[in-house]
């Protein structure tokens, strides 16, 4: 059974009716940490955040406290919120905007007076049109409030917030590419080195990219205190943290659980959570952390949800994303849907990334609707090591960001873990499944 | 960057010494190993997409995969180009490659020199693996007036869309799409018409831009190339020029540091079939024509004769005029001339028939001898200067290379660019300050800047001016003036009295003097104009006509006599007027290779090779003497310059010892010190500075990933040349000086305007694309030649009630006409700008009928023509 | 003279205002065009360059790398229905498959109507209620092919239209206040405030 008498920690008013108003923010307990930030020194805030061991929730899962540390000085540095949630099946940040918006502006204030950055920006997924509006009037009402603008609640902090909306493009979701969005360019990741954020970003100024939910951690970090917040979890893996579950579960959605008490058996069959799968059947695979993670079969259903328990078994946690598939999935129209994803979504730049991700998804369209031959498998793995030698995970990289050394990683999990499946639609000469 | 101690990075084993953050494929490269690339280029920024040039790095998490092309070195730094891991991310990134890429290289107009091909054939398995469709697009789309382009043989290595914005400024082509679908687009409503386009078909790596112009006209291995130099204007790029058979067939941009860094505009390098395309044109009077024989005028027509009958002819009309006084013969022109040629003429009629009335400059130029005066400034000191002043014209459309030098120090350097505007300028949206100037103006601007207060009536704030003065610091130290000859409506002595002025309270502030003229700096440094001599030296008695006093004087009745060195004089006045008037009074001899109006007026026409025709050195606005060199054979009977001027003094009695090319170069060197033989025999620099004889630039080594296209030559210059100067005469150098400020007389006095509230300032511009002989000429062009219109500030137009695209009758010089008027609020309230050399919608040059004496400053009247 | 209507012109000379570089008002000024026009006009497309000191071609190629953005006329309800992961294990391609069939249009294409532009799209972060369908990128949650007709009945009936504006993603987006310090201010605040730190980090040493 999964341990649930954890605190929600920034799901906590998703139940409750009119969350995203500022009305209710203000009734359960809103916009208390930030007058409480606002009276303690900037640098005690962050090393609050610091002590709560707060991991990046974007997907990288790198220490919050540590990243804000790293933000080279400068006049001008500016800190930009990643609400662009488009890795496929994770949709955690959406219920954050459309659920709480206050919680997330109020963490983004926070933040910005730890900081002391002199502007954010919000940047949210063009899709959600009514998280735009729901973040919007939230910023909105903040100023009206005190909470936003010139001497927040009487203080010498100043801070004005922009909610930007994107236009459909998965790879803004990396935070180079969202700068260039931001800064209304194409999206096309930026070099590194020199470029990172933290030391040249938005406007070639120092830059804090954290992600939504990472934000909305920091109202209750402040309230509570770091000690607290690490006191939920296990070694690195501290807090709570929202799951989304998708895929053939009986009861898809987002849970906040706590770190590493829980594994993903307590996820998927816990009845107040996934309920187990429908019809009872099998699990044929767990997509842990995105599509860009290695596949898990069902023998490691008992892996604890943690950042470096998954590491060590050789996938990742990354948008803390699970998607199940069970017996009647196929596995090679799953990995060619995920393939043609990122084919689609590749910016264009890297021709590894560009080129490879069309033709591997031409190769798995032809395995799945026919004319698949027995030697597209081994060109398959040969074209997916041309992307990211060696095809060891973490993965090795040749493209300028990590799209590209995504890509291979369900066509290799495909291939290793359920290979007769391969050989199947060649002999069969399409889908056996239709 | 050579201040800083070097470091160690090892490639391969060898240890090589670098520049701290310089680039790895550049240090590779010098360690012997050459990096396979794309997208790299090294005249601009690295991106790092093709992935191409991923190599081995040590580092603390091992060996890992890293392009050099944008990656730092830094002491210590290990590399390994050659292992199986590199040889297998190369091959693969190139198997990607190829997967969308067409096989149409045999009908490809890159194959042959493509580095795709060429890379593919060492980094590629020749045997592909992709078996499904390719990528299919509509072949070819227009994305400018020149430019062609396959979208299927694009590798999107973002060369072209980075030239446009980065180098060019002009983002008219750009990415458009996502992933494997990401294509180069114009925009539907505004074609990449930059006058740099060109470029972009130069640089790609593949077959994917063509030039309309060069497509399917020959393939690369039947092309024969020599290195020359872009005599189109005077910024003096290096080219490679290359023909198939006896038909020029291609220019290209060589990668000269101090000059072009490998760009050129499109009109240096698509105006060569004005040279060699029109076989079928005989008509002396049209501009696509080439004179392939000598022409004497019989009956009133020009009709062809002999070489002998021609000379003859000549020397018979001028020995009638130098009879009666040497003051009765001068000549125009000579910026068409190599620097052999211009010293061979200088010679014949300052030597042989005794005139000081010889002007290279059309009335449009500056006091040589004040030119000569200043401290002067190379185009890669201008580039590196902290602080650049322009008075001059829109430097897009006079020296377009030169533009893009200034464009990058001040975008990509970040240094300062302080403009005087005089019109609209491709330089305003750089310039840190524009200070507005009207005409006739310029010199009270300067003289506010070196200190004296505000003169009233100038439209400049008083914090500008402040912001300014502070920039240019107590000496001008750090600072380059860019100065020439911005409004031709305009006397010259408003501009000199401004270089003046700047030029003593500046004392450690440079000058470029930018004359645009091809070679009009070579033809001055050779003694074309009153009162200079040979070798940058003025006589001790100037006295002679410039242009405007000849045509003052063949009016008069004074000069009965005129040498045209180079056909187009009413192509290159602005009172178009007066000189048919002078030319119809005098007798004229002409010596050209183009057909051209002008030649209605001629009395004997001596054919001479052009440019491509024709082995020599020229000098650029910087004072960098270079070679250029023949491709073709001239057509006809066409002579060299120096051979029909040595004729022609045979003729009138003299022998000029003057026997080959390279006997005039090394005369030109022994006799004055100006750099000639020893640049024409030169093949390791980009040219020699006459101030700087001994600060030649090296020749950048040829990458042929950068620039496809260029082959390798052993030689640049004409080789070791074996004449003989035997006697000279050296008459000529005896007393003569070289030029300093206090010595240049003080040049005219300038008089204050008379200007009334009603009238606006004429500023008359010069325009890449006008009517001159090249563009005339070229069939590839000719479409592209700017109209004129008149551009006024809104607000001058919104007083009369009218608006862009309607006609306002203009009055000056008691002459009206019915133009079309354009709101432009780049044009300083009170002016009304016109294009030099360009006709209306009606064919009128507006300028010739508004313009018809050179005065201070010209006043035109606007009314509505209700 | 502005092709924009006078409020959203506006708007966008506002929107333009937010940033410390104009250019970064991109996004946001072409959903303004399409607000307006429907998809991004050459008229459109003119003025946002011209807002944003660019190029036309450059805001063309920038418009076409982001999937919301249309080159060309679409109809008045773009459908977009996700077939990605948690979709396709639940029934997103049979989804798609129903609404061409139901709207009589190809994937890409418009109804013959011109009222629907049927999309397959990526995940659409929504994946509990799969097979996700937007409308003008408003969720409808029709899971069924049943609630997906009922939907399309709905919209052509014009009585949805209160919750599904056509185009425009930040048609009810209104920023109201803003900063009432400039910019300049905050960034001596900042200095001010970052020299207290230095002396405390100093003090505490
Ligand atoms: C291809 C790609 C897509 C990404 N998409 C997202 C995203 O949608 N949301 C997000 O927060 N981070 C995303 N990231 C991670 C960001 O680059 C960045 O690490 C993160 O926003 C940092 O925030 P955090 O430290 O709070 O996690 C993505 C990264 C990559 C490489
Ligand atoms: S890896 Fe792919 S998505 Fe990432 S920058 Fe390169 S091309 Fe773009
Ligand atoms: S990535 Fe280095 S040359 Fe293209």
């Amino acid at each position: 059974m999964a341990s649930l008498d954890t605190p929600r920690i920034v799901s906590s008013r998703w139940s409750l009716p009119d969350s995203h108003t500022l009305s209710r923010y203000l009734d359960s307990g809103g916009y208390v940490a930030l007058r409480k930030a606002l009276t303690m020194f900037p640098e005690a805030v962050a090393a609050e955040v610091d002590a709560a061991s707060l991991l990046g929730r974007g997907g990288a899962g790198f220490p919050a406290g540590r990243k804000w540390s790293m933000l080279r000085r400068s006049a001008i540095s500016y800190l930009v919120v990643n609400g662009d949630e488009s890795e496929p099946a994770t949709f955690k940040d959406h219920y954050l905007v459309e659920h709480d918006p206050h919680q997330l502006v109020e963490g983004v204030i926070i933040a910005a007076y730890a900081l002391q950055v002199s502007q954010a920006f919000i940047f949210l997924r063009g899709e959600f049109a009514l998280g735009l509006e729901r973040v919007q009037q939230a910023v909105n009402d903040a100023y009206e409030y005190g909470a936003l603008g010139s001497t927040i609640f009487g203080s010498s902090f100043s801070l004005d917030i922009v909610v930007h909306p994107g236009a459909g493009a998965y790879i803004c979701g990396e935070e180079t590419a969202l700068i260039e969005a931001l800064e209304g360019k194409r999206g096309f990741p930026r070099i590194k080195p020199p470029f990172f954020p933290a030391a040249v970003g938005l406007y070639g100024e120092p830059t804090v990219v954290n992600n939504v939910e990472t934000m909305s951690n920091l109202p209750w970090i402040v309230n509570n205190g770091g000690a607290a917040f690490a006191a939920l979890g296990e070694g690195r893996s501290t807090g709570t943290r929202l799951f989304a579950l998708a895929g053939r579960v009986r009861n898809p959605g987002v849970y906040e659980i706590e770190m590493v008490k829980n594994t993903f058996r307590d996820l998927i069959y816990d009845p107040r959570l996934g309920g187990g799968i429908i019809d009872d059947r099998a699990i044929k695979a767990i997509i842990p952390g995105g599509v860009s993670a290695p596949w898990f079969t069902p023998d490691l259903l008992d892996v604890p949800l943690g950042q470096d328990e998954v590491a060590a078994k050789g996938s990742m946690l990354g948008s803390g994303s699970i998607v199940v598939l069970d017996d009647t999935s196929c596995v090679v129209r799953a990995t060619w849907r995920i393939v043609k994803f990122f084919s689609r979504e590749s910016c264009g730049q890297c021709t590894p990334c560009r080129e490879g991700s069309g033709w591997l998804e031409r190769i798995m369209y032809r395995l799945e609707h026919g004319g698949g031959r027995a030697e597209d498998l081994d060109l398959l793995l040969d074209l997916s090591d041309n992307i990211a030698p060696g095809l060891t995970w973490p993965p090795q990289q040749t493209t300028i960001c990590v799209l590209g050394p995504s890509i291979p990683s369900s066509i290799h999990s495909a291939i290793t873990l359920f290979r007769d499946d391969f050989v199947a639609h060649v002999e069969h000469g399409s889908c056996p499944h239709v | 960057m050579s201040d800083q101690t070097p470091i160690t990075v090892t490639v391969n084993g060898r240890s090589v010494e670098a520049q701290p953050g310089e680039l790895l494929i550049e240090v590779a490269e010098r360690a012997g190993t050459y990096v396979p690339r794309f997208c790299y280029h090294p005249r601009m920024e690295p991106v790092g997409v093709c992935r191409m040039c991923l190599v081995e790095v040590d580092g603390p998490r091992g060996a890992t995969l890293q392009p050099a092309c944008y990656l730092h070195v830094n002491d210590g730094m290990s590399v390994t180009t050659d292992s199986e891991k590199v040889k297998k991310a190369q091959d693969g990134v190139m198997e990607f490659l190829l997967a969308n890429h067409p096989l149409d290289c045999p009908v490809c107009d890159k194959g042959g020199e493509c580095p795709l091909q060429d890379q593919s054939l060492a980094h590629g398995s020749g045997e592909t693996r992709f078996v499904e469709e390719k990528r299919h697009f509509i072949k070819p789309i227009e994305v400018g007036a020149l430019v062609l382009l396959d979208r299927e043989r694009c590798i999107q290595c973002s060369r072209c869309t980075r030239f446009a914005a980065e180098v060019a400024g002009e983002a008219d082509i750009a990415f458009a799409g996502r992933g494997d679908l990401i294509e180069v687009a114009p925009s539907p409503t505004r074609p990449f018409d930059s006058v740099f386009s060109g470029n972009t078909v130069q640089i790609c790596p593949v077959g994917a831009l063509t030039a309309k112009p060069y497509r399917f006209t020959a393939r690369p291995w039947d092309l024969d190339q020599v290195e020359s130099t872009c005599t189109t204007c005077a910024v003096g790029c290096r080219i490679a020029v290359q023909s198939s058979g006896n038909r020029l067939t291609r220019v290209l941009g060589l990668d000269s540091d101090p000059v072009n860094h490998g760009w050129l505009c499109d009109k240096g390098r698509f105006t060569l079939d004005s040279v060699d395309a029109h076989e079928d044109d005989t008509d002396p009077l049209s501009s696509a024509s080439r004179i392939t024989e000598p022409l004497v005028r019989r009956d009133g027509v020009l009709v062809p004769v002999s070489w002998s009958e021609a000379l003859e002819r000549a020397a018979t009309l001028l020995r009638a005029a130098s009879d009666e006084s040497p003051e009765a013969v001068g000549a125009i022109g000579g910026a068409a001339l190599t620097n052999e040629g211009a010293y061979a003429w200088e010679r014949v009629l300052r030597g042989v028939l005794g005139t000081e009335n010889l002007d290279a400059q059309f009335g449009d130029g500056l006091d040589p001898a004040l030119l000569q005066a200043l401290a002067p400034a190379t185009i890669d000191d201008a580039a590196a200067a902290p602080v650049v002043v322009t008075l001059t014209g829109d430097l897009r459309e006079e020296l377009p290379v030169l533009f893009l030098r200034l464009r990058e120090a001040v975008v990509r350097h970040g240094h300062d660019l302080i403009e005087f505007g005089f019109g609209a300028s491709a330089l305003r949206s750089l310039a840190h300050w524009s200070l507005p100037v009207r005409p006739g103006e310029a010199h009270l601007v300067a003289a506010a800047l070196a200190g004296e207060s505000l003169a009233p009536g100038l439209i400049i704030t008083d914090s500008d001016l402040r912001a300014v003065r502070e920039r240019l610091g107590e000496t001008g130290d750090g600072v380059v003036f860019v100065v020439g000859r911005p409004n031709l409506a305009e006397g010259a002595e408003v501009m000199e009295r401004a270089i003046r002025l700047l030029a003593e309270r500046f004392p450690a502030a440079r000058f470029l003097p930018v004359l645009r003229r091809a070679n009009v700096r070579g033809a001055l440094d050779m003694g074309l104009a009153p009162g200079l001599r040979p070798g940058r030296s003025v006589a001790p008695s100037p006295a002679g006509r410039d242009t405007l006093a000849q045509i003052e004087a063949m009016v008069e009745g004074r000069q009965r006599a005129v040498v045209l060195l180079g056909g187009s004089l009413l192509g290159n006045v602005i009172d178009v007027e007066r000189a048919r008037e002078a030319l119809a009074s005098a007798d004229v001899i002409a010596v050209t290779g183009h057909g051209d109006p002008t030649l209605a007026y001629a009395d004997v026409v001596l054919p001479v090779a052009v440019a491509h025709e024709r082995n020599g050195t020229v000098t650029n606005v910087e004072g960098r003497v270079s070679a250029v060199s023949a491709k073709l054979v001239a057509p006809g009977s066409a002579w060299s310059d120096v051979a029909v001027a040595v004729e022609l003094a045979e003729q009138l009695g003299t022998t000029l010892p003057l026997t080959s090319l390279d006997v005039v170069a090394k005369m030109i060197e022994e006799t004055t010190g100006y750099p000639a033989l020893s640049v024409l025999s030169d093949d390791t620099t980009d040219g020699v500075l006459v101030n700087d004889p001994q600060g030649a630039t090296l020749r950048r080594p040829l990458d042929p990933m950068a620039f496809p296209g260029i082959r390798g030559v052993d030689h640049v210059g004409l080789g070791e040349l074996s004449g003989r100067t035997g006697a000279l005469e050296l008459d000529h150098v005896g007393a003569t000086s070289p030029a300093t400020l206090d010595r240049v007389v003080a040049g005219r006095e300038v008089a204050s305007i008379a200007a009334d509230a009603y009238s606006l300032r004429l500023h008359a511009s010069r325009r890449l694309y006008d009517r001159g002989v090249a563009m005339m000429g070229s069939p590839a062009l000719a479409e592209l030649i700017a109209m004129t219109r008149l551009h006024v500030h809104h607000a001058d137009l919104d007083r009369l009630g009218v608006g862009t695209g309607d006609h306002v009758r203009v009055t000056g010089s008691g002459v009206s006409v019915d133009v079309s008027v354009v709101a432009d609020d780049d044009v300083p309230r009170g002016v009304a700008e016109v294009f030099v050399n360009t006709v209306d919608d009606d064919g009128q040059n507006v300028l010739a009928a508004l313009v018809s004496r050179p005065e201070l400053v010209s006043l035109v009247r606007l009314e509505t023509t209700r | 003279m502005s092709h924009l209507r006078t409020e959203l012109r506006q708007r966008a000379e506002e929107l333009v205002g937010l940033y410390p570089q104009r250019r970064s008002a991109m996004l946001p000024l072409l959903h303004l065009v399409q607000e307006q026009d429907g998809y991004l006009t050459p008229e459109g497309i003119t003025e946002v360059a011209e807002l944003t000191g660019t190029t036309e071609a450059d805001v063309r190629g920038t418009a076409s790398f982001y999937d919301m953005f249309h080159l060309e006329p679409v109809g008045r309800y773009v459908v977009g229905v996700c077939t990605n992961i948690a979709c396709l294990l639940r029934g997103g391609e049979e989804m798609l498959a129903h609404a061409s069939a139901t709207l009589g249009c190809a994937v890409g294409g418009t109804s013959p109507d011109g009222l629907f532009t049927l999309e397959e799209t990526e995940c659409l972060a929504d994946c509990d209620r799969a097979p996700v369908v937007q409308v003008n990128h408003r969720y409808v949650r029709t899971t069924t092919p049943e609630l997906f007709d009922a939907l399309v009945e709905d919209l052509r009936a014009g009585r949805r239209d209160h919750e599904i504006p056509p185009h425009g993603t930040l048609i009810r987006v209104r920023r109201a206040g803003g900063l009432h310090a400039d910019h300049e201010e905050i960034v001596a605040q900042r200095a001010s405030s970052r020299a207290a730190r230095d002396e405390r980090a100093k003090e505490s040493q």
